[in-house]
């Protein structure tokens, strides 16, 4: 057996739907156990007093790239025919930054606001429908500014690609880099405990 | 409405030492043990279809859909739109991302129904009104909307899932992000805390 399994035509598109629907439940689980639903605690990230968003993201990120590695390196996935968003470098950093900001603002990301909804936010559905309002303006906007949006084109390109380093050296830089931020995140949330007095979420 | 949401609050609130002590919302789970379950549920996405998780496309999907509805010519002449709509023979709503995006609203319910945390109400700092909390959400969406749209993904598409395959555009988004989040946390802090 071979995978990704849906490239090598072990289901039909029918079937990979219903794995999506499962695939988000999951996700929907995960991301509501974390407290991922709730605007504050997702909001308390940028202010040092609970760095759950971090942890969380950064402990999936590096489970999945590591399981990844793992099945690559014994032959299992292949690696080339699972999906690579191409890399429009400068349109990707303005829209990093403006997606970081609005997440300040509105307390939620995409992900997090179906979630929130869910569990009955009103803020999340206000969020929700200012998403849609952002994506309509987006796609007006669109004749004007593709040039940009297709702006520096770099193709599918990884880290290791990029910069001509082994992959298995990258993987395990980013459990490092990660380690790091562990560390990092629970010493500050302990020093801004004692500094507020407050609890954490 | 809101006030019977908070009646009803109260009422169990009063409760909660006698009848209703299994009503009592559970804490939230070990941030690394969550994300493990996470990062397992990213790599079954890789293995089983060879994608990630997402969740803007399905919005996007639901926006370029409803523009060709009203105006199909308009929606015609603009590569953004089309690239959602997708070709006349198959239905752009039987898409990954829309599946997937309903899976994480049941999902979100049943986590959330089984630790008693579904409950009716508005997320904000104490020193922040409803209403500006609410206009905040909007404008925070629409800029969430703009930006994940010209990023070609969100946190779940491109910092999570770009993030595990280790795709060079989605680290520059993710660092991004927390460079926007802390640069506007400063000037937002009534909002939260």
């Amino acid at each position: 057996m071979n995978a990704p399994f849906f490239k090598f035509d072990y289901f039909s598109t029918d079937v990979s739907l219903i794995i999506a629907f499962a695939i988000g439940i999951a996700f929907g689980i995960a991301l509501e156990k974390g407290g991922f639903g709730r605007a504050t605690i997702l909001a308390s990230q940028f202010y040092f007093t609970n760095m759950r968003v971090l942890k969380v993201m950064f402990t999936a990120i590096v489970t999945a790239m590591l399981g990844l590695y793992f099945l690559s390196v014994i032959g299992f996935v292949d690696l080339s025919l699972v999906y690579l968003t191409q890399t429009n470098m400068l349109p990707m950093v303005v829209g990093g930054l403006v997606a970081g900001v609005g997440f300040v603002i509105g307390g939620y990301c995409p992900g997090t606001s179906m979630v929130a909804i869910a569990t009955g936010k009103i803020d999340a559905v206000v969020y929700v429908l200012g998403m849609i309002f952002g994506i309509f303006v987006f796609g007006e906007m669109f004749p004007s500014i593709e040039n940009f949006f297709n702006s520096g084109f770099m193709g599918s390109v990884t880290i290791p690609s990029y910069f001509n380093l082994s992959y298995g050296l990258v993987v395990f830089l980013v459990v490092l880099m990660a380690l790091g931020a562990f560390a990092a995140a629970e010493w500050g949330e302990k020093k801004m405990a004692a500094k507020t007095g407050k609890e954490k979420l | 409405m809101t006030s019977i949401t908070k009646i009803l609050t109260h009422a169990f609130e009063k409760d909660e030492g006698h009848v209703h002590i299994n009503m009592k919302e559970k804490p939230y789970s070990n941030p690394y043990l969550v994300g493990v379950g996470l990062g397992l549920v990213l790599l079954a996405a890789f293995v089983i279809m060879g994608r990630g998780l997402g969740a803007s496309g399905a919005l996007s999907t639901a926006v370029a859909v409803t523009v060709n509805k009203v105006a199909p010519e308009h929606a015609a002449q603009n590569n953004f739109y089309k690239e959602y709509v997708g070709d006349e023979n198959a239905n752009p709503l039987m898409d990954w991302l829309i599946f997937q995006t309903l899976g994480v609203l049941v999902g979100g319910f049943i986590s959330g129904t089984i630790s008693h945390r579904v409950k009716k109400e508005i997320e904000k700092g104490p020193r922040i009104s409803t209403k500006m909390r609410l206009i905040y959400a909007f404008v925070g969406g629409g800029l969430l909307g703009y930006g994940a749209k010209l990023a070609r993904g969100c946190m779940s598409g491109q910092a999570l899932s770009g993030g595990a395959v280790l795709n060079l555009g989605s680290w520059a988004f993710m660092m991004m992000v927390f460079v926007g989040g802390y640069a506007a946390a400063y000037f937002l802090r009534r909002q939260w805390i």
